[in-house]
């Protein structure tokens, strides 16, 4: 490595160096910004996601494998930072109002938003082990305390201390998955650990075990039964805005690296991995829906509708070993994904909209009679309801039907079929929140917040408008990984 | 020169411990410890192996792993004392306001 | 190779041995009378109060952890220091953002008032 050979390996990840140098400053200028407009952080951290945002746009076909391999710009990671980029930004517009409504505006609440998306930028990018622990860490430590940020506030405190219990938990066995894997191949690097394998120096035995702990560490940050029972209850102890960006980004950067690492180094592994995976997927879209059921917390709600969407991403995956289906599990993972976002925005934005403070009108008796004062909020709700749901013509169905056609390509209906019927079983309680907003009679309270509206609207209008115009967006999710 | 089944051995068994720590003992600070436990099995299984290998790599890793332990236990016991000074009480079977 | 590892063996050995015999010796051939002054926790020291756990202040614990953050970091001067001419100018370079980053988390904790005593 040289200077020279330096800048140009920090030109291809210029998007994350403004991220970060953004963060660092802003925790600098922060310092000087008084309590009254803390505003203006907000404002400030959402110019740099913004300026970030629109270098990433302005060199979309920009591909590169720089820093000696440990880092690959591609259509992938490209794909994917503009959609943390997104919704950095959105968190941001979420929590501005929210935050002040509920007394807790504090200007290290935006820099550590900052420092989370880099750390999933960095999850993107990311080629090799070593990078993609640091990103898993850069990305989770912010989260721990962005969850305990309402402190003294004790169900925050408790949210963020089992939040960071478990996450360091499986921090401690993707650690020793990727020592494992070092164990048997030589090298962290994914290319390197493809060339062991094809050399046939690799050992087999611990490569497969370091791959399983990779799976199961990684799925305990995606919430993937069993290793889900962490998620209800942090979901619903953080606060609001927090809660949806990490039902969005960390979701989002755990499949990053999943997809990254088991397509591009792990296929050979497929024979053993397979059918760990289908189970995986049909046991985390059984249990999150049927759990989903009897939820009356709309928080808890959507955190058990996350583990089941869990299960729809995972589905992508599963035939991730045949090299002809692989290019189309990554494209309708990274759609799914796209789809989960805008959905998840929409019903959090919501969410946070009818949210009083202590807790209040978080139930789903609150969410009565909510058309009859509020048809806006009502509306964009029933449009994520049914993007949940996977009704057409909404971006939600179309994310399902691409992951179920994938699962076809790859040969497994049996398991496309428990996809459909967990689907019709959620239709049940997405279709309740619906009817307790039309058909019930009620006083619900709801905040008039421009920021928040814009939110809602915007994500409720691409869920619909994208779902029709799909095409684009497919193709683009659809260019390829480098390998 | 001692095999290096012997370290991996070592590091299964501290590993296993480590694992074991935080599923069943109660106390927070406990089960922190034997997350450390878990990442430092990890470590001596990097440098084992960096040995073998002749890798230098492996060793860089450990590294890696201390530094984001730190990082992660200035973040864990700033928590742990947070909630202490609301609750009065690290025994995470007494954190149970949301039901799980 | 095992051989190499016998003279430890039998260090340990000794050793342990060694303070199991003190402690054994002392236990067997020493006189004991008791009595209550002698179990204080100091005999003829201070009377004992209160019980003997108690709260640390919390500035003990910031500090502390501030300290284990910059104190942990030092380990990357340590393989940049071998081979620090080898890699020039680009080595000094990449140590210098390493520090100002560090300096950043310095000066927030610095302005939060983390150093402040009262």
């Amino acid at each position: 490595m040289n200077l020279s050979n330096a800048s140009a390996s920090l030109n291809a990840i210029l998007p994350l160096v403004v991220v970060i140098l953004w963060a660092c400053a802003l925790l600098l200028v922060d310092l000087f910004i008084t309590k009254e407009r803390k505003g203006l952080t907000a404002l400030l951290a959402a110019i740099g996601m913004l300026a970030s945002l629109i270098i990433t746009l302005a060199r979309l076909d920009l591909e590169a494998v720089v820093f000696n391999g440990m880092v690959t710009v591609d259509g992938f990671s490209n794909f994917l930072t503009v959609l943390f980029l997104g919704s950095g930004i959105v968190a941001v517009a979420l929590s501005y109002d929210y935050l002040k409504r509920m007394g807790l505006e504090k200007g290290e609440y935006y820099v550590l938003l900052l420092f989370t998306v880099s750390g999933m930028m960095l999850m993107a990018v990311a080629s090799d082990l070593i990078v993609v622990f640091l990103a898993l860490e850069l990305l989770s430590i912010p989260l721990y305390v962005l969850a305990g940020i309402a402190t003294p506030r004790l169900d925050s405190e408790e949210s963020s201390l089992k939040y960071f219990l478990l996450g360091s938990f499986s921090t401690g066995i993707v650690v020793y998955g990727i020592a494992l894997v070092f164990g048997a191949t030589g090298t962290t690097s994914l290319a390197g650990i493809v060339d062991a394998i094809t050399a046939g120096s690799a050992g087999m035995g611990l490569l497969v075990a370091g791959a399983a702990m990779l799976l199961i560490g990684l799925g305990f940050k995606v919430a993937l039964v069993p290793f889900h029972m962490w998620t209800p209850d942090v979901y619903q102890g953080a606060p609001s805005s927090v809660t949806a960006f990490m039902a969005i980004g960390a979701k989002a950067a755990g499949f990053a690296a999943i997809l990254r690492i088991f397509i591009q180094a792990f296929p050979a592994l497929s024979v053993d991995l397979t059918p760990v995976l289908w189970v995986l997927a049909a046991l985390t879209m059984i249990l999150g829906n049927v759990v989903a059921i009897a939820q009356r917390n709309i928080k808890r709600l959507l955190a058990y509708s996350s583990i089941a969407n869990a299960g729809y991403i995972l589905l992508a995956l599963v035939p991730y070993g045949q090299s002809d289906v692989a290019a189309d599990s990554v494209a309708s993972a990274l759609f799914y994904l796209l789809a989960y976002a805008f959905t998840s925005f929409t019903a959090w934005s919501v969410v946070i909209a009818l949210e009083q403070v202590e807790g209040k009108g978080l139930e789903l008796e609150d969410y009565a009679g909510l058309s009859r004062r509020y048809p806006i909020l009502a509306l964009t709700m029933t449009v994520a309801m049914l993007s949940f749901t996977g009704v057409p013509p909404t971006l939600g169905f179309l994310g399902k039907f691409y992951v179920f056609r994938t699962l076809l390509e790859g040969g497994f209906p049996g398991l496309a079929v428990i996809g459909v019927v967990t689907s019709l079983i959620s239709a049940y309680y997405y279709l309740r929140v619906v009817v307790y907003m039309y058909m019930r009679e009620g006083e619900p309270q709801a905040i008039r917040d421009p920021w928040l509206y814009i939110a809602a609207t915007a994500s409720a209008i691409c869920l619909v408008v994208l779902g029709i115009f799909s095409q684009p967006l497919f193709a683009w999710a659809s260019q390829a990984m480098l390998h | 020169m001692v095999p290096v089944e012997y370290y991996l051995g070592l590091s299964i068994v501290l590993f296993s411990l480590g694992a074991l720590g935080v599923l069943i003992r109660r106390n927070a600070i406990i089960i922190f410890m034997s997350v450390e436990l878990m990442l430092n099995s990890a470590n001596l299984t990097f440098v084992a192996f960096a040995n073998q290998y002749q890798l230098i790599s492996g060793q860089i890793f450990v590294f890696f792993v201390m530094a984001v332990a730190a990082a992660e236990v200035a973040v864990g016991l700033a928590l742990i004392v947070a909630i202490f000074q609301t609750k009065q009480s690290i025994d995470v079977d007494q954190i149970n306001l949301l039901k799980g | 190779m095992p051989q190499e590892y016998i003279p430890i063996a039998v260090l340990i050995i000794l050793a342990t041995g060694l303070a199991f015999l003190v402690v054994a010796i002392g236990h067997l051939f020493g006189p004991r009378r008791p009595t209550q002054r002698k179990g204080q926790p100091y005999e003829s020291g201070m009377r004992p109060f209160g019980p003997g756990t108690r709260r640390m202040p919390v500035h003990f614990y910031l500090v502390a952890v501030l300290f284990i953050l910059f104190d942990i970091e030092v380990v990357f001067f340590l393989p940049w220091a071998i081979v620090f001419r080898q890699l020039g100018l680009f080595g000094l370079i990449e140590m210098i953002i390493f520090i100002v980053i560090l300096l950043v988390g310095y000066i927030y904790a610095w302005k939060k008032g983390a150093f402040e005593w009262e």
